[in-house]
């Protein structure tokens, strides 16, 4: 009995508390340099893993002094933008690969899979000579548009397994009884595809929210960035690092996609899962 | 007789006129419902790719359209020493990062694919790394990499194993281990619950069955779950390989590809080239190089999909 607890702290809660501190130790580092006081962040005879003087002075400058709020704003707005563009195409584009069977659907399934293998790094430079020929150059749009490039390929697959694991027979039995295939969609379909759904919708928000490389190329003005690139291009002024603000920041960009996440988990891995098994 | 009847109850009626027509018919309803997905990667995604192989035989800068040079940006680039120096970094950046990722996110997903109390808090908080925003992970990382205020030297002084600084991102291959780890650190999870996802889809039964016929640990593994998990482990290597090496904002937010441009990955030194330095052309055929491994990948994962 002893000898299996041993091992069993060993050979498995001794590396998973490895694995958590290792992965956590960043978060926790974001909220202790977020709250220390400047006297002490800079001082390395004191502990640097605690603080017992607190403080908000740091997110009081990063929320008045810089322009965070603006950079949430954008953020907000584009992320939900390019999230309700790239579903909705997404969604109806799922369904008809899967289910209408038609002319050439099979070709279009693996062109938006292979879509989704094309990384922003080749599209980046290109891209930003079409923004500008169409006007969008330092616009939202910019970015509602483009995102739904790596979105789309991803929901539709995400969708596409789960209207897979809805059974034909239901649709067949509203057929009979007489509905139209938009009825069967509107009816039928899409409240079953419900988890796939929300899956696919945590997904492209979160996906949208943390995008960096487009946002940076694409957006210039300052009050026009999103958060990630906000914080990074100018909060970081030459020399002076001004870390306190810097960890508000990381922090409070980190807060919204974790709490979307600890929500919806159970979903989530479940949309993964069905995805995976596709 | 009663037949005739029940046809007649069972006779469906659906809208006439053209639209209804046209909404009923599974080839032109299907072509309807994917224009729209169709459209916006036409223009948002295949027409660029087409435009950025184009540019990359072009001397285009900011401005000005350019003409054709042939392979004049890839000879050029061949003979750059900053190029090659990124050849070499994105393959050791690539390999060392995607292997540790790899074996680390399999620990994971094996330890967290037990029953045990917190199981759920844990699965949830194992995600972390891989959702939160990279770029502002990222500046975590330059803080915890700072040379003067790193947690990492400040810890390692306190247990006096070391007694001066180490300046993290100052030498060239301390830099490139430095931005590798944070890497890693943040693909973990991307390897562990894709992985999880593949533990959860072997049959209990089949472990029942290997144990009647007197298998052991190892042997379950071995015969077992590696044979169901294989496939998915070579799609999630495939898909952690590509964007690996597409990597841009770790590199960019904690060494802006320095020192002296000794951490460039092909991303970085694009942007740096086509977009700060104007250079179109030759920032597009940087981009270019990530190509073959993207041929690459879509082959090997569309030879394990058929199988599958």
């Amino acid at each position: 009995m002893r000898r299996s607890a041993l091992t069993s702290t060993l050979t498995f809660y001794l590396p998973l508390w490895a694995f958590l501190v290792l992965l956590l130790f960043p978060f926790y580092w974001m909220l202790v340099t977020a709250v220390r006081p400047n006297k002490e962040l800079y001082n390395l005879s004191l502990n640097q893993l605690w603080t017992s003087h607190p403080t908000l002075q740091h997110f009081q400058k990063l929320l008045f002094a810089t322009h965070f709020a603006p950079w949430l704003q954008n953020t907000m707005l584009i992320a939900l933008g390019a999230t309700v563009l790239a579903l909705s195409c997404a969604v109806f584009a799922a369904y008809a690969v899967q289910r209408l069977r038609f002319r050439g659907s099979g070709v279009i399934g693996v062109a938006i899979f292979l879509s989704y293998l094309v990384p922003p790094v080749i599209l980046f430079i290109p891209l930003a000579r079409i923004i500008n020929e169409l006007g969008l150059w330092d616009r939202p749009a910019a970015l509602i548009l483009t995102y739904p490039t790596f979105l789309i390929p991803f929901a539709t697959w995400l969708l596409m397994g789960y209207f897979k694991s809805i059974p034909v027979e239901l649709e067949d039995c509203a057929r009979i009884d007489g509905a139209t295939r938009v009825q069967v969609l509107r009816h039928i379909l899409l409240p079953l595809a419900l988890p796939g759904i929300l899956s696919a919708l945590i997904f492209s928000f979160t996906l949208s929210w943390n995008e960096y490389l487009y946002a940076l190329v694409f957006l210039s003005s300052t009050g026009s960035k999103t958060i990630p690139v906000g914080l990074a291009t100018e909060l970081i002024t030459g020399d002076v690092f001004q870390w306190g603000p810097l960890m508000a920041g990381a922090l409070l960009g980190s807060v919204p996609v974790a709490l979307i996440y600890s929500f919806f988990v159970e979903h989530y891995v479940a949309g993964l899962t069905g995805a995976l098994k596709e | 007789m009663p037949s005739v009847q029940v046809t007649t109850a069972a006779r469906v009626v659906r809208p006439a006129g053209l639209v209804g027509r046209v909404l009923e018919n599974h080839h032109a309803l299907g072509v309807m419902m994917v224009t729209p997905a169709l459209l916006i990667l036409a223009i948002f995604l295949a027409y660029p790719f087409g435009l950025g192989v184009w540019l990359s035989f072009t001397n285009a800068t900011i401005g000005q359209a350019g003409r054709f040079v042939g392979l004049g940006n890839f000879r050029y680039l061949l003979g750059d020493s900053v190029f090659r120096v990124v050849v070499l970094n994105t393959t050791l950046y690539a390999a060392a990062a995607v292997v540790c990722k790899l074996v680390l996110g399999f620990l994971l997903a094996l330890l967290v694919n037990r029953e045990f109390r917190g199981k759920r808090i844990v699965r949830a908080i194992m995600l972390l790394p891989w959702i939160v925003p990279t770029s502002l992970s990222a500046l975590v990382f330059y803080w915890i990499y700072d040379p003067t205020f790193s947690i990492i030297t400040w810890a390692l002084r306190r247990i006096g194993l070391l007694h001066g600084f180490i300046n993290y991102l100052g030498d060239p291959n301390l830099a490139r281990a430095s931005l590798i780890a944070a890497n890693i650190w943040r693909g973990i999870p991307f390897f562990a619950i894709g992985l999880l996802a593949g533990l959860q889809t072997v049959s209990p039964t089949l472990y029942e069955a290997a144990a009647i016929d007197g298998a052991g640990t190892w042997q379950k593994f071995w015969f077992v779950t590696w044979p169901v998990l294989l496939p998915l482990t070579v799609v999630v290597t495939v898909f952690s390989t590509i964007m690996t090496v597409g990597d841009f904002q770790l590199i960019w937010i904690i060494t802006h590809g320095g020192p002296a441009n000794a951490t460039h990955l092909f991303g970085t030194l694009a942007y740096q080239r086509a977009i700060q330095g104007g250079f179109i052309g030759e920032g597009a055929a940087i981009s270019a190089f990530v190509l073959p491994v993207l041929v690459g990948a879509v082959m090997v994962s569309f030879h394990y999909l058929r199988r599958e």
